[in-house]
Order: C-alpha cells, then structure tokens, then sequence
C-alpha cells in the first residue's frame, strides 16, 4: 500500500544525515559530558560543537543556547521562568488565543498565581495584529509571547514588528518558532526576540530535545535543579546523540531552506487548490502569509477524524488540528478563535507537507478525497437536510 | 591504548540491542503518538509496550508509569510537585543528607518557598537509620525522600524498614525513592518499599541518556512543571523521546531479565577488585562497604588526590571518577563522604569506581595493575 505522510507538523522523520551523526554517541561515544576523564570530554566537546551549529543556524552565540526535552519545555521554562524573574518589574503578560497549548497553557497557570494575562484575539485569518499588541501593552507589561508560525493553521505571524516593539519599550520578547525553522527565514536579531523555541522532530531532528535561545542578559528564573549541565539552566544528563542529530538537523535546515521552501509551498498551493474545488469546502488560515507546508481546510458536513481515518485506510497521513489535541473531542482553540462556528471547525483537515513529500502523491491525494467527501457526506443526516433545504 | 571504563555509574554506552530498537523507532515507526492515523497509532503502542515493561519490571501498574526527560527531572518533579501541590496540608519534607543534587536542590529551593526540610546524617557507612526517619517526622510531614542505592558509594538504604514506619507514623505521608543507581542492577520494588513515587533513568543501565520515568501511585497527586498538549496524563507534556522511551524499556528488559546473574557477577568483580587493593595498595579508606551495592566501590587513597589519580588513570586508559559525575567540574568536596564522616583529607583522595555487567575480571587486574602503579609514582613524590 502507498505510505504518503502528510503530518509534518506533527512529527517528522529524521534525517538520515542526522542520525548518521548521531550514531557514534550511543555506544562508541558515550561518556558523560560532565565527566573529567577523556571519555567525558570526547562528548562535551561534541556537545559543544552542536551548540555552534545551533547558534549559526539562528544567527545567536553559542552560549545563548540551551539545550532542553523539546518545544513544551522550552516554552514553558521561557513563559515561566521569565515571568517569575522579572516578578518585581511587573506581573503582566501578553499573548495570543492561537499560540500552542504549551504556551498558552503556561501562560494561564501563571494567571491563576496572580499574573495579569492578556489573551490577544485573532482575526479570521488567525493573524495577530501588531495593533492589538501595542494597545495591550502597559506599564506593568513584561512579557510578550506570540508564536512565529500557526501549528493548525500555518499563519505566519508578524513577529518581528512585535519584537521590535517590545524591544523598545524593554519587554522580553518570547516566540515559539517550532514549525517555522527550516522553512522561515529565522535569525534572532531580525525578529528582536530575547527567547526562541524550537523542537528537533520537527525538522527532521529526533524526538524529545528541544532548544531554548536565550538572548544574553535575559533574566530567567531556572526550573530545575541538580548538577551544573547548561550552565543551570536545565540540569540533568545531557541527551547527547539527540543534541547532537539536531545540530546537524539545523544544518541541514537553514541549508537551502529558499529552495526547499519554494518547492513545498507550490506543492501546498497544488494541494490546495485541487482541495477547494471540492464543494464546501473553505481554506483556514491566511493565503498568502502562510507556513510552506500547511494545508488547512473545513469540509462542511464531514467530521475531521472520519477524513482522517478514511484517509489512513488510504496509506495517506493527516491530521486534524494540532497533534496534541487531535486526540481530544473538543474543537481546535485556534479554529473557534478564528471565529469558525463549531461544525466546520469539527471538519477541519490538516495536511502539512515536507521534504519528502512529491508531487504524485499529491495528485494521488486530490483523486482520492472527492469520494472519501462523498462516501462520508452521503452517511451525513447533516448534509441530507441542508441539500433538502 | 587499552581502555577499560569503570565510570558505570556517571553513565554507560548503550547496548547495541538497545541501539537497533531506537534505530528502527527512528527510521521506521516514527509517528507522533498522539497522531490519529496508522503511524500514530503504532507509535502509541510502542509506547505503552514500553510502559509496561517498566511497570512489569517492578510489579506496578502500567498506568502508573511517566515517561521524563531524565532522573534529575524525575527527582524534581517527585519532590516540587508533590510540595506544591499538598502545600496547604503541610509544609514539611524530610530528607537524606546524602542524596543526589537533584533532590537536595529541589529541597532547597523549597525551603525557599517557605518548607521546612529536615536532611537526615547517615552513618559511616552511608546509612540512614529507619528511627531516625519516623522520629524526623512531624505531623505536617508531607514527604520522605530517600533513595535505594548512594551513587557515590553504594550505600544501600534500608527501603522496607522506612516506608513501613514512615506509614505507621501518618499514613498521610508520600514516601519518594530516587532508585536511579539500583534500577537493573538490585530488585526495585516500591510495592514492598510502600513508596508512592520512584524515580528512574535510562542512561545508567545501558539505556540512551535523556530519557527517565517516574512511577506515581495512582493515588498521588502531584503539580506538573510544564503545561502543553497533554501527554504523560498531563503530568509530563511534550512530544515523547519515542527512541529514548523504546531503548529505555529494552535496556529495561535486558537488566531485568539477567537481574541476579548480573548482581552476582557485579558482586564478584567488586569482591576480586577490593581484594587486589587491600594487598596491593597500603593506607586506604574504605567508604563502601561489602553491603552496599554490587556494582559500585568507593576508596581514599591516603596521600593523593583524587582528581589526580583520575587524571593519571586516564592517560592509560582506565575511565573512573572522584564521585558523582554532576560534581565533577567543580573542585567541591563530596557532601556525601563529608556526611558520613569522613576527613577533609580522605574526602580529597576518593575515587569511585562502577562496573558494568560489561566489564572483565581480566579489564580489572589491567586497572588495579594502573592503579597501583599510579599510586605509587604519586606516593613516591608527595611522601618524601
Ligand atoms: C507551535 C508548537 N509549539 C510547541 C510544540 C511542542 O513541541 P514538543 O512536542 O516537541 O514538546 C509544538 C508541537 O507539538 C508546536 O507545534
Ligand atoms: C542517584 C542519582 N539520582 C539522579 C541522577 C540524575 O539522573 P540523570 O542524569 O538522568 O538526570 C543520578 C545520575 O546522575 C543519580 O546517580
């Protein structure tokens, strides 16, 4: 049976480069980085050397990066650790109804310990205005986090306005650029962020390691104690081989990333176009400002996971909202802040394209959708009534 | 050169059994498990195959298995998360003096938010007594924390004795173990221990590093550091280190499996080992003892200094360390042989050295030959 992945944005696999670098560091190389022996130092300096890659990558300095688990961890040792630092600045947050639940969920623990938080909307493209930013801004202000790109929706947010006004009025600028790196122009000066998420499996990297860019002289308040492993900032053994496959995972991203980019986004664009012309069906997310690889779509009268599992039976990958939640009953937080009435954020279907993905495969997608519509519509009491209508 | 590495407990290489499992897990089944389709799906069983082999592994519920980021987050989140949470039922913790960093800073950095911690002394060998923990205890006592096996020395505590009088006491009281140096090499069993919450990490039993777990008793309720998309119960969000959660379980496996064949062989290097010191090497200061764990030997050297002869045995090829490996890079003196009693000078001279299952009777005549000789050159020029 075919085997097309369409959920990139899920998780991806990793690349075989990646794991080729990663492969020496489980039974060759294994000491312990904080070990004073020469098998200690063997893989501290690797580590180190994956620490250049990653700064490189994004335009940072070597020591402005740590390593964690993953983006969830990232997001909220930045939301949390940022807020809890700068606690006698001031207690108010910003950001927005559409970020991943690992930031807005932070963002709202912290709420119920006192914080004030502003929950900026979205328009119907899922864009926050940089408007509504500025307006929310007070004197207490000290953190705004808004997220690069959309995980849902592929909204392309405009970060680096924002940033730089935080920057100016001296609030800490956090953005989640997990699903922008390797397909976005990414350097931490362009975008004024003082903190940065990303996660490995999402370029192509292994699951479970994660970075957090943290802008020199960025008051952070530390998470977890135990011995001295990035500079205290997130103690614990060091994940070596994964640290070291995302090293070369951000390599291997920022590398040709405009090709790579242009030739996802023309398939998305193919993807999306044959989509629409199934009738009722409408495009989420913005048009043009939009991540290369994210297809969003609502198929009226159809349930999203019944797309999916029809589409599962057809050797095809997808999703139908975050990953995290798709295994939840409860619409998408990103569709309903959008303002889709709850039915056709129900029937919402993400397809998100990588590297691999060709364009065969996308033709074989758009002939095999219009029946899986169909067949699904013709079970749908829904549908029946409205065409009565 | 020759290498023979004895730093089993700073950390091991991984089987490469273990390595194949997180190959395939990388290059084959490589969906999100929280993913609907196929390749979800399959990943989710992965995970819970996982699951329950920990959980099998120390006779628990499968459920009552969370996957972390390592044994440092499995200590903090057991120690901070269960303060926070049961913060209005009381505001005191008890502890060990000789516990590893990633609960003794947990535990002062709850002193800072307003717990009291009583950090209990140990003995010479390491030990902490049953009656001292029940007499520690207050009425308000939310948490003991003691772990199985020291991972400096090797002392192991005596788990049943505690857990039954810390329940006889307040049946209230959550008892935490950090099993981090035991887990594959000693029996783990937080049933028998009456512990609600045991820590765990792969990187020291031949599994990857950067993966751990934590068993909570269903019943326990505890304050998440992170918040996210829901995996782990919500416990511990995040995409799962899916390679790291397979290898882990098939180092888990593997230890478990050959459980007392390996603690016998364990047994019988540190034995041959401690012998060929005692004739070999005059003066020195033993701080573990036959008791204590079987893969772990800690010495002072009397007249050296253990960095050095650490520094010395590397040049020829045999890996060891002065202590915990978190401890390494800074000169500090090891809390844990302070605490035990030992003087300023021994602490400065220790060395510990870790077998692995993998290592040889023969590799250990090799290093006990370097380690002679290095002590003797050293001798010859401090002594004189
Ligand atoms: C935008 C965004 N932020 C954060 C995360 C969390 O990353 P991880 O699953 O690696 O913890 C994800 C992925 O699920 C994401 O898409
Ligand atoms: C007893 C003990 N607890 C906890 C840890 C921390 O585990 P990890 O290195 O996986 O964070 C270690 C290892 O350093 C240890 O020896």
């Amino acid at each position: 049976m075919k085997k097309i992945y369409l959920d990139h944005g899920a998780t991806t696999q990793a690349n075989p480069d990646v794991l080729e670098a990663m492969l020496p560091y489980f039974s060759e190389f294994y000491g312990n980085p904080s070990s004073i022996h020469s098998f200690g130092r063997e893989t501290k300096k690797a580590l180190e050397e994956a620490r250049e890659k990653v700064a490189a990558g994004i335009g940072a300095e070597p020591r402005e990066i740590i390593f964690t688990s993953g983006g969830t961890e990232s997001d909220n040792i930045a939301i949390r650790g940022a807020a809890r630092a700068l606690q006698k600045k001031g207690n108010h947050l910003i950001t927005s109804s559409v970020e991943h639940h690992a930031v807005l969920d932070a963002c709202l623990a912290l709420k119920e310990e006192g914080y004030e938080l502003t929950v900026l909307p979205v328009d119907e493209y899922g864009m926050v205005s940089v408007k509504d930013v500025e307006a929310a801004i007070t004197n207490k202000t000290i953190l705004i986090s808004i997220m690069m790109a959309n995980n849902e929706v592929g909204t392309v947010m405009p970060v680096a306005e924002i940033g730089k006004m935080a920057r100016e009025r001296g609030i800490t600028f956090h953005t989640d650029a997990v699903q922008a790196i390797g397909l976005l122009p990414l350097n931490v000066n362009d975008l004024y962020c003082d903190l940065l998420s990303l996660s490995a499996h999402k370029f192509y990297g292994p699951k479970g390691v994660g970075i957090l860019y943290v802008r020199k002289g960025t008051k952070l308040d530390v998470f977890n104690f135990g011995g001295a492993q990035e500079r205290k900032m997130r103690p614990g053994t060091e994940n070596v081989p994964g640290i070291i496959g995302m090293g070369k995972a951000v390599e291997v991203a920022v590398a040709d990333r405009e090709k790579r980019s242009a030739r996802i986004s023309s398939l998305r664009d193919k993807l999306i176009q044959g989509l629409l012309k199934i009738e009722d069906t409408r495009l989420n997310g913005h048009p043009e400002q939009r991540l290369p690889g994210n297809v969003n779509v609502s198929v009226k009268y159809v349930e999203g996971e019944s797309m999916i599992l029809s589409l599962d039976l057809k050797g095809i990958a997808a999703s139908s909202g975050s990953a995290c939640t798709s295994g939840s009953l409860d619409p998408s937080h990103v569709l309903i802040a959008m303002g889709l009435d709850h039915q056709l954020a129900h029937g919402s279907l993400r397809m998100t394209l990588g590297t691999d993905n060709t364009e065969e495969e996308i033709d074989y997608v758009l002939a095999v959708m219009p029946e899986i519509v169909a067949r699904l519509r013709s079970m749908s009491s829904v549908y029946a009534s409205s065409k009565k209508e | 050169m020759r290498e023979v590495y004895l730093d089993n407990s700073a950390t091991t290489p991984v089987l490469p059994e273990v390595a194949a499992v997180m190959h395939k897990i990388h290059t084959d089944t490589y969906g999100n498990p929280s993913s609907l389709h196929r390749m979800g799906v399959e990943a989710e069983k992965i995970k819970r195959r996982a699951r329950r082999t920990l959980a099998d592994a120390c006779s628990v519920k499968e459920s009552e298995i969370y996957f972390t980021s390592g044994g440092t987050e499995a200590n903090n989140l057991a120690v901070m998360g269960v303060a926070r949470r049961l913060r209005r039922r009381g505001l005191h913790l008890v502890t060990t003096q000789v516990e590893h960093p990633s609960v003794l800073y947990a535990c002062r950095l709850l002193e800072q938010e307003g717990f009291a911690l009583t950090y209990l002394p140990v003995d010479r060998e390491g030990i902490v007594s049953p009656a001292a923990v029940a007499d520690a205890m207050r009425a308000d006592t939310l948490l003991v924390s003691v772990m199985h096996v020291n991972n400096e020395v090797g002392a192991i505590q005596p788990l049943a004795e505690i857990g039954a009088l810390i329940k006889k006491n307040n049946s209230e009281t959550l008892f935490h173990v950090d099993a981090v140096q035991s887990f594959g090499k000693l029996p783990v069993q937080p049933l028998l221990w009456q512990a609600d919450l045991v820590t765990f990490s792969a990187h020291k039993l031949h599994g990857p590093k950067g993966v751990g777990a934590l068993y909570k008793r269903q019943a326990v309720h505890m304050e998440p550091f992170f918040h996210g998309g829901g995996q782990e119960d919500g416990l511990r969000p995040g995409t799962e280190n899916m390679a790291g959660i397979g290898g882990f379980a098939e180092a888990a496996r593997l230890a478990t499996a050959k459980l007392s064949a390996h603690a016998l062989a364990l047994s019988k290097l540190k034995k041959n080992f401690s012998a060929g010191i005692l004739a070999a090497i005059p003066d020195i200061c033993w701080n573990s003892s036959e008791e204590g764990a079987p893969h772990i030997l800690n010495i002072s050297v009397a007249g050296t200094r253990g960095e050095v002869l650490v520094h010395a045995l590397a040049e020829e090829g045999v890996y060891i360390s002065t202590g915990a490996a978190c401890h390494s890079r800074r000169p500090e003196l090891s809390h844990v042989l302070l605490a035990m009693g030992r003087k300023e000078k021994d602490v400065e001279a220790a060395l510990r050295f870790s077998f692995s299952p993998l290592n040889t009777e023969e590799a250990l005549v090799y290093a006990l030959e370097k380690l002679q000789a290095a002590v003797l050159s050293i001798r010859r020029v401090t002594r004189r």
